[in-house]
């Protein structure tokens, strides 16, 4: 293996890499939510099962936690240096009439995500860990419901979660299929690989702002 | 058509530059974009001025020597065309018309327009290129066969002039499209498979340490590329670079 992360090559693979996984992450987050719409028992027994198996606990989540912080960390090092690789400012540059909106702001969309996801762990994760590994208390396998419903009580909680859904979806946009062109893959299966991320990068978010609008105006 | 141009005016690669305002009359929508530009020099030469440096050579469209960022895109409004092949009637009577050099760290400004891009001809050195002998056994190259749809897109791939377009349509000026071109005409073909895995290695390297940003697949270089010349490019250099590391 020669270069690493040396190579302008190599940087953008490692973001492809921990681009797909964060979109598996994000699909399997989706679909335990979604439980909580139809059944709080098996959104409990999901949540469970989550919180509790030690693979998830402490090979998944510390995965989780590395490509997330690599991903924003990568993403902020490439703006910067794409900045320095045009050291003088066009006086007019009509990216609009080449590119997409969402491609060329993805570190603004980022930002707005990265912002969200402070105020995610504060709300979700923190308290988790405190309950776990701080306070030690005791497991009670039906909690996950009523912490999840409460969270989305406060009407401004749930608007920064739909504002950042929709921040998430302009960034799946161009991001899906961006990750699959990174690490090589543009063939006669690319035109369909675009169609379902379009689908994909729609979906998913505007699934997440409808459970949290779900549970603010049911509860 | 009576226009007004705003155009950069640089005395060397030292001095600072800066936009100057030429009002320019008489201008017919037949002419190409650079016969508009050789009409204000002779003004400027009759008056005495200093003409505006810009690049050019064959003015046929197959060179790449022609640049200019006009009106905030490389070679100007139209698709698929270089400079020289740009026409004025895709201007209106009464428009403002911008033109700036190709900007990016590795594609200094020399003087007025023309920039630097031998950084480019050092990328092809570092591995565009393929072994043959020549010591009067040379095989003609037709006589190894190659599949023809890998031919094609070889050629297609061939068909890069090297005018750094794709860098300067490029928010991040990044040189991948170039470099893709460069290394997929030969990966496609068995002619370059000796030298693939250093060829692809030292090729990247090389656009990296020129200074060219990182792609972020935003897409502006295949839209701007007079050849037409596809993103496909850029994911197949990417296959050949991770094989490549691997073997290395
Ligand atoms: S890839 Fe296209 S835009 Fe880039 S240098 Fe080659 S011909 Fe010009
Ligand atoms: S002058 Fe040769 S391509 Fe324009």
């Amino acid at each position: 293996m020669s270069g690493m992360l040396n190579s302008t090559i190599a940087r953008k693979v490692a973001m492809a890499l921990s681009a797909i996984f964060l979109l598996i992450f994000l699909l399997q987050h989706f679909i335990i939510n979604f439980t909580s719409v139809i059944s709080e028992n098996t959104f409990n027994e999901l949540s469970h099962f989550m919180g509790t198996n030690i693979l998830i606990q402490f090979v998944m989540q510390p995965i989780l936690i590395f490509a997330v912080v690599f991903h924003f960390v990568m993403g902020f090092i490439l703006e910067i240096k794409n900045k320095k690789a045009r050291n003088i400012k066009y006086a007019s540059f009509k990216g609009s009439t080449n590119t997409t909106w969402v491609s060329r702001n993805m570190i603004y969309s980022g930002l707005v995500i990265l912002a969200f996801l402070v105020l995610h762990f504060i709300d979700f994760w923190l308290p988790e860990l405190n309950y776990k590994y701080i306070q030690f208390n005791p497991e009670d396998p039906t909690r996950y419901y009523h912490e999840l419903v409460e969270k989305f009580h406060n009407p401004i909680r749930v608007g920064a979660y739909v504002v950042a859904f929709v921040l998430l979806a302009l960034h799946l946009l161009h991001g899906f299929q961006s990750a699959f062109q990174s690490v090589g893959l543009n063939n006669k299966f690319t035109p369909a690989l675009k169609t379902f991320g379009k689908y994909f990068a729609i979906i998913i978010p505007l699934g997440f702002i409808f459970i949290a609008l779900f549970h603010h105006f049911n509860h | 058509m009576n226009l007004k141009l705003k155009i950069w005016r640089q005395k060397d690669a030292n001095t600072k530059g800066k936009m100057v305002e030429y009002p320019i009359a008489g201008i017919e929508e037949d002419m190409s974009f650079l016969e508009m530009l050789d009409v204000l020099n002779e003004e400027l030469i009759s008056k005495g001025e200093e003409p505006v440096e810009f690049d050019h050579d064959c003015r046929e469209g197959i060179c790449g020597a022609c640049s200019l960022q006009i009106n905030g895109e490389p070679h100007g409004p139209d698709r698929g065309v270089t400079t020289c092949q740009l026409h004025m009637r895709m201007f209106k009577d009464g428009d403002t018309i911008t033109i700036e050099p190709f900007r990016a760290t590795a594609f200094p400004v020399i003087k007025d327009l023309i920039v630097d891009r031998s950084s480019f001809d050092r990328i092809q050195q570092a591995g565009g290129f393929i072994s043959v002998n020549t010591s009067g056994n040379t095989i003609d190259a037709n006589s190894i066969p190659v599949n023809k749809d890998d031919a094609d897109k070889s050629f297609n791939a061939a068909t890069c002039i090297g005018c750094g377009a794709c860098v300067a349509a490029c928010k991040n000026a990044s040189a991948m499209l170039f470099t893709a071109a460069k290394v997929s005409q030969f990966a496609l073909l068995p002619q370059g498979q000796i030298e693939a895995t250093d060829r692809v290695l030292n090729m990247v390297k090389q656009m990296d340490e020129e200074g060219f940003g990182n792609c972020s697949n935003t897409g502006a270089c295949e839209i701007e590329c007079p050849k037409g010349i596809s993103l496909e490019n850029i994911a197949r250099m990417n296959r050949e670079y991770l094989s490549a590391s691997l073997k290395k």
